[in-house]
């Protein structure tokens, strides 16, 4: 990435905040297709204007505000410009409202009006609609015109093909199908359902797909020998039997048609013998751990054994959970006695900083640990296998993490989400993401010298291969995705 | 000359079992050394009454040439007289006898039995000890504190007479049949209190095979520290339901509280490395026992934990009245499909 750029300090501007309008070389260069730069240098030079004569400002805005009208307005459903903050479909709207105003102001630019509030003023209130639209619209223009040979500049390249305007725009579209799909329910059919509830569970279950591919006899068995705790488990406290009967039910429906996952390069999985998996986190909550187990077990049949962090086995239920579907703790001693005994592992080496990373900083891997994972693979002699998953940063877009909060609960962050926790626990629901996982072609640490495992250098070298691997894949798969829900 | 051993604590259920069958051996000379008389028969076994905490213990050592000491007077719960004396038998016993083995010509070799205590237990924890690893969370209270105690002056022992082969066996929970301990008055409650949201991993050890390991390290030398546990662990939801006892989930914040109420109903003292033993589990590899010595544990936990529950009454969700229960559902379930 930035590795080979130079950068000269104290060239211009503060150190290391760039010009003010712009993001620094180095800002830039260590945040590819980080979209907050427009967002972030557009406040400021919003801020920055206010001072200037605004004859002039008005003058330089005249000749760029009307290519972008015309744009915004006609393409209300189409991919949408990587700096607005509101959908097309909201802004259509609003522009028709703010029409009025800008017919009684001769002098005022044709502009797009954000704010919902400033729309209802602009249509009521006369007294405004001389001055302050004007003003604010000269702002706007302005940032707009600024803005845009940025973007040109940062290159199409280097910017993850969605944005956060496009994806809400995606969801509001759904929501609205949605809520059209509520309207026309068969009421009469759910009274039917209401007078033979037990029928209607196990109806239900059918269609849902948690068939259990066994009649009410087994399922009793299965209740007695769970009851009468005539079950095993291994040593980690993994519980085969659950987890094959009740947890990947469960699972798969959720991948298969919430998150629609597709699978790529499966093959790169060993069907014998061990391999350490290694995959980008994100998604706020470590959902993407459950569905990888999922998929690799429908896939080939192995069980993915998950190493986890403290808080897990610190936390109630989590614990208990996470023990039985083959959880247990990332540190050297288990990584190295599940690698021994023939297991397929996942890791997840970004931990709890990809896990809670800012929604603006999605796709992007974070450190990689200290490479402990590297060195017990190394010593295993067993092959890295990169993952790439791409949908699991939308279904809970982090917004923002409360800092004193998660202090006081004694979390690692406080997730704050456009659903979460305003909705309490419907927010809880993962948005409908498309996921892709991509399995990478493995990475043999075998033919690595004896005592390779205790060398850092030889450890560093093979974690940034690995890590450069699932970057690269990621990048490469959100240039190829049309969108992050469908 | 015949090989003299002495034997601490065989007044207890462990102890006297491990000294009867020792002496059965004749070339040994086992003595047995207690504060209370024996209950149990020790066979072969000379007696002496003599406390661990008093120097005297020194002057038998002395008197009948020791060769071997094998140290199993630790207490593992206060019991009725309280934690200061369990404290008191545990460390201040084991310095005094080691203090005066270390005086004695005649000794070479020191066998102490030690616990799984020692490890700790906290969420950190790997899914297995090994011997080399140490706890993750220190223990600061009862039992544990003791047994890392007696570890180190053991060590120090060990520093001071390069000469004496130190074994210690770190022994897991016993179980099995008229096993009598606090795990086990724990488990046969009527209602199991428990911490909900954690299921442990309970690593358990046959007492037959407790002193299968005892002796095989008594009767020749392996130095070093050895975990003795059966391989496989059991949780402590599959325990409760093998012995049928409902369980009360209880927010991990009331442990301290609960432990308060047990022992005022002397149902057992539960210090805090008690509780998160049975929170986050513990388990240890005994890879290192297995390979030296080529005795495997011939019980594994869960057949250790089936022999207590057939010699103890069924609880109230016992596997008879599970099946009766289900039964119903199941002829109930079958009506719906038809109709």
């Amino acid at each position: 990435m930035a590795d080979a750029e130079i950068i000269q300090l104290g060239s211009s501007g503060r150190a290391g905040r760039g010009s003010g309008t712009t993001p620094s070389a180095a800002a830039r260069g260590l945040a590819p297709g980080k979209r907050s730069a427009g967002g972030g240098s557009a406040g400021r030079s919003k801020s920055g204007n206010r001072s200037r004569p605004r004859g002039s400002a008005a003058v330089r805005q005249a000749e760029p505000v009307e290519p972008i009208e015309p744009v915004d307005a006609s393409d209300p459903g189409g991919v949408a410009d990587p700096d607005e903050e509101f959908g097309p479909g909201q802004e259509s709207d609003l522009t028709q409202e703010a029409d009025p105003a800008q017919e009684a102001g001769p002098e005022q630019p044709a502009t797009v009006i954000e704010d919902p509030i400033e729309a209802a003023e602009l249509g009521t209130d006369p007294a405004i609609e001389s001055d302050p639209p004007a003003d604010q619209s000269e702002d706007r223009a302005e940032n707009q015109a600024e803005d845009h040979p940025e973007d040109q500049d940062q290159g199409a390249a280097t910017e993850p093909p969605d944005n956060p305007g496009g994806a809400l725009n995606e969801l509001a579209a759904l929501l609205r199908t949605a809520l059209a799909q509520l309207q026309n329910l068969p009421v009469d059919q759910f009274k039917d359902l209401g007078r033979d509830p037990l029928k209607t569970v196990l109806q239900l279950a059918a269609t849902l797909g948690v068939d259990w591919q066994e009649s009410i006899e087994e399922i009793v068995e299965f209740t007695r020998s769970r009851l009468s705790g005539q079950y095993a488990i291994d040593e980690f406290g993994f519980d085969p039997e659950f987890t094959t009967k009740v947890f990947l039910p469960i699972m798969r429906p959720l991948a298969q048609h919430w998150f629609r996952v597709e699978v790529r390069g499966i093959e790169n999985v060993p069907t014998t013998g061990s391999a350490l998996l290694v995959s980008n986190h994100a998604g706020t909550l470590p959902i993407d751990g459950l569905v990888l187990h999922s998929v690799v077990y429908d896939e080939i049949g192995r069980h993915v054994r998950m190493l986890g962090a403290d808080l897990i086995f610190k936390t109630p239920y989590s614990h208990d959970f996470a023990r039985r579907t083959g959880t247990t703790l990332a540190c050297q001693e288990d990584a190295e006695r599940l690698l021994a005994s023939d297991h397929l592992v996942a890791v997840f080496p970004e931990g709890f900083k990809g896990l809670g990373k800012p929604y603006a900083d999605r796709y992007k891997l974070q450190r990689f640990g200290r490479g402990g994972f590297v060195s017990a693979a190394v010593r295993a002699q067993v092959p890295l296998v990169p993952i790439s998953i791409v949908g699991s940063e939308e279904i809970y877009p982090l917004i923002a993490s409360a800092p004193t909060l998660a202090r006081a609960l004694g979390a690692p962050y406080f997730p704050i989400t456009p659903l979460f926790p305003w909705f309490g626990l419907l927010g809880l629901v993962p948005l409908p993401s498309k996921w892709i996982i991509q399995f990478g072609e493995a990475i043999t640490t075998d033919e690595l010298p004896p005592g390779a495992a205790d060398d850092p250098m030889v450890v560093f070298n093979v974690t940034d291969q690995v890590r450069e691997t699932i970057q690269q894949s990621l990048y490469a798969m959100l240039m190829q995705r049309r969108s992050a829900f469908f | 000359m015949a090989r003299v051993i002495l034997v601490t604590g065989v007044a207890r259920d462990l102890g006297a079992r491990f000294a009867r069958a020792l002496a059965e051996d004749e070339t040994l000379d086992v003595i047995g050394v207690d504060v209370t008389p024996p209950r149990h028969d020790l066979g072969q076994v000379s007696f002496v009454r003599a406390d661990i905490r008093n120097p005297v213990i020194g002057k038998v050592i002395k008197a009948r040439a020791v060769e071997t000491v094998v140290h199993m007077a630790i207490v593992a719960s206060p019991g009725r007289a309280g934690r200061s004396s369990m404290k008191e038998i545990n460390v201040i016993g084991t310095m005094q006898l080691l203090a005066a083995c270390q005086k004695a010509d005649s000794f070479r070799k020191l066998v102490v039995q030690s616990s799984v205590s020692v490890y700790g237990a906290s969420p950190r924890d790997p899914a297995k000890f090994t011997e080399d690893m140490s706890p993750r969370a220190q223990p600061r209270t009862g039992f544990a504190k003791d047994a890392l105690e007696i570890e180190s002056y053991v060590r120090g022992l060990g520093r001071r007479r390069p000469d004496v082969a130190v074994t210690t066996l770190r022994l897991a929970n016993l179980m099995g049949a008229g096993v009598d301990s606090q795990l086990s008055r724990f488990l046969s409650l009527p209602v199991v209190p428990r911490v909900m949201g954690y299921d442990a991993r309970l690593q358990f050890l046959h007492p037959s095979d407790a002193i299968a390991a005892l002796l095989e390290v008594t009767r020749h030398t392996y130095r070093g520290t050895y975990n003795v546990a059966a391989p496989d662990v059991v949780s402590l939801t599959q325990a409760l339901r093998l012995m049928g006892r409902p369980a009360v989930g209880l927010p991990q914040q009331c442990g301290p509280m609960i432990a308060g109420m047990l022992r005022q109903a002397r149902l057992g003292d539960w210090s805090s490395d008690q509780i998160a033993a049975l929170t986050y589990g513990r388990a240890m590899d005994t890879t290192r026992f297995v390979t030296t010595t080529g005795l495997a544990p011939r019980f594994t936990s869960r057949e250790a934990l089936e022999e207590f529950v057939s010699v103890s009454a069924p609880g109230l969700l016992s596997a008879q009245r599970v099946d009766q229960a289900l039964t119903s559902v199941s002829s109930l379930l079958e009506g719906v499909r038809r109709g």
